[in-house]
């Protein structure tokens, strides 16, 4: 074989723009962006057709399990705060300022008032492994009627939004949604997830 | 390969100092990775989290005193919604005759549009039975979104309609 000389260029590319609008995108993405709070239990929202978002802020979202546990969770770091000194004035807990911070960055959760204070002092891996009963909503106890009220007036213009897991019972949401008619809430959000084609 | 090259690279002023060339390009080529990595991951989280939502406007709870709005029976569909997404649907109050259907789209949507169109005024009565899951209310109220049903009311189920269900045996 001869040897054929092969005049060798370094192919070489200017990627500078690319790398620029990279991270200009990467940035965005990175601000635009909301952590996913941890919530204690997954929900498989039911799907539809309707295509309103949901409002970012003034949310007091109730999250129904499967197995009919219901959550609850409001947004608003001073607002929680504020809530649970009401919440804890109404049922004579009395709440720390360090639990109310801790109660401030809590995400959803399921438990009864009076094991609240046990909970919050838990450290956060311990948080995890707790079994939450969920919020009683009988009606002879239902402490869930006093967080929305105590957050209706901790902050006027919440909306209440119901996630509910597609295969719960309705005699659990009926009795959500008649704790809502009770205290003059006509207007209430279901989130649903987008219609996956029918 | 991404890379900055500097042009020129030490000036030549006063008397010639050869300026030894240090290399000045860097290779960028992790970087470039990890911003791509970054970027694709951020573009697929955000768009995964959006959730919808659905409005929904109940009536406000009568007073003692109120009394029940009179309808014609005639104009007034019901539909119960049952057990493993069956709904049972029957015209009228009085000696109902009652059918069965589902949530597909030549179920429930059919006999919706259907009915509307032989019934001017119609009023749907949604009645959730005891059985019925989260799932089926929100369809059949998506349902009542899609065929624009401007007329329904979700009502409570009555032991009637518990016994209707028992005895179509559909």
């Amino acid at each position: 074989m001869g040897k054929v000389k092969v005049h060798r260029t370094r192919p070489s590319l200017d990627m500078t723009p690319m790398v620029d609008l990279a991270f200009l995108l990467v940035t965005f993405f990175m601000l635009t962006a909301t952590a996913v709070p941890d919530e204690p239990v997954t929900v498989a929202t039911p799907s539809s057709v309707s295509d309103i978002k949901i409002p970012e802020t003034n949310i007091l979202l109730i999250t129904v399990a499967k197995d009919g546990k219901v959550f609850f969770s409001m947004d608003g770091k001073y607002h929680r705060q504020e809530l649970l000194k009401k919440i804890g004035e109404r049922y004579q807990i009395n709440f720390t300022d360090q639990e109310a911070a801790r109660f401030g960055i809590l995400s959803s959760f399921g438990l009864p008032i009076g094991n609240l204070k046990e909970f919050l002092n838990l450290s956060q891996e311990d948080r995890k492994n707790v079994e939450q009963p969920g919020i009683p909503v009988d009606s002879l106890n239902n402490q869930l009627k006093d967080w929305i009220i105590f957050s209706r007036m901790t902050n006027p213009s919440v909306r209440i939004a119901i996630k509910g897991d597609q295969d719960s019972n309705y005699p659990i949401i009926e009795r959500l949604m008649n704790t809502l008619i009770e205290n003059n809430i006509n207007r209430f959000n279901l989130i649903t997830s987008m219609e996956q084609g029918s | 390969m991404a890379e900055i090259s500097q042009g020129g690279g030490g000036g030549h002023k006063g008397g010639k100092v050869r300026v030894k060339k240090a290399s000045t390009r860097i290779d960028m080529t992790p970087m470039v990775d990890l911003a791509f990595l970054l970027l694709t991951f951020f573009i697929l989280t955000t768009t995964l989290n959006k959730p919808q939502t659905m409005e929904l406007t109940m009536p406000e709870k009568p007073k003692e005193t109120d009394k029940p709005p009179e309808v014609n029976e005639k104009k007034v569909v019901t539909l119960l919604l049952g057990a493993n997404d069956k709904i049972y649907w029957y015209v009228g109050i009085t000696d109902p005759k009652i059918e069965v259907t589902n949530f597909s789209k030549d179920g429930i949507r059919l006999v919706l549009l259907k009915k509307n169109s032989e019934i001017p005024g119609m009023i749907i009565l949604i009645k959730p039975s005891k059985e019925s899951r989260y799932k089926n209310m929100v369809d059949i109220l998506d349902e009542m979104n899609i065929t624009e049903m401007k007329r329904f009311a979700m009502v409570k189920i009555t032991t009637v309609d518990e016994e209707l269900i028992k005895e179509s045996n559909l």
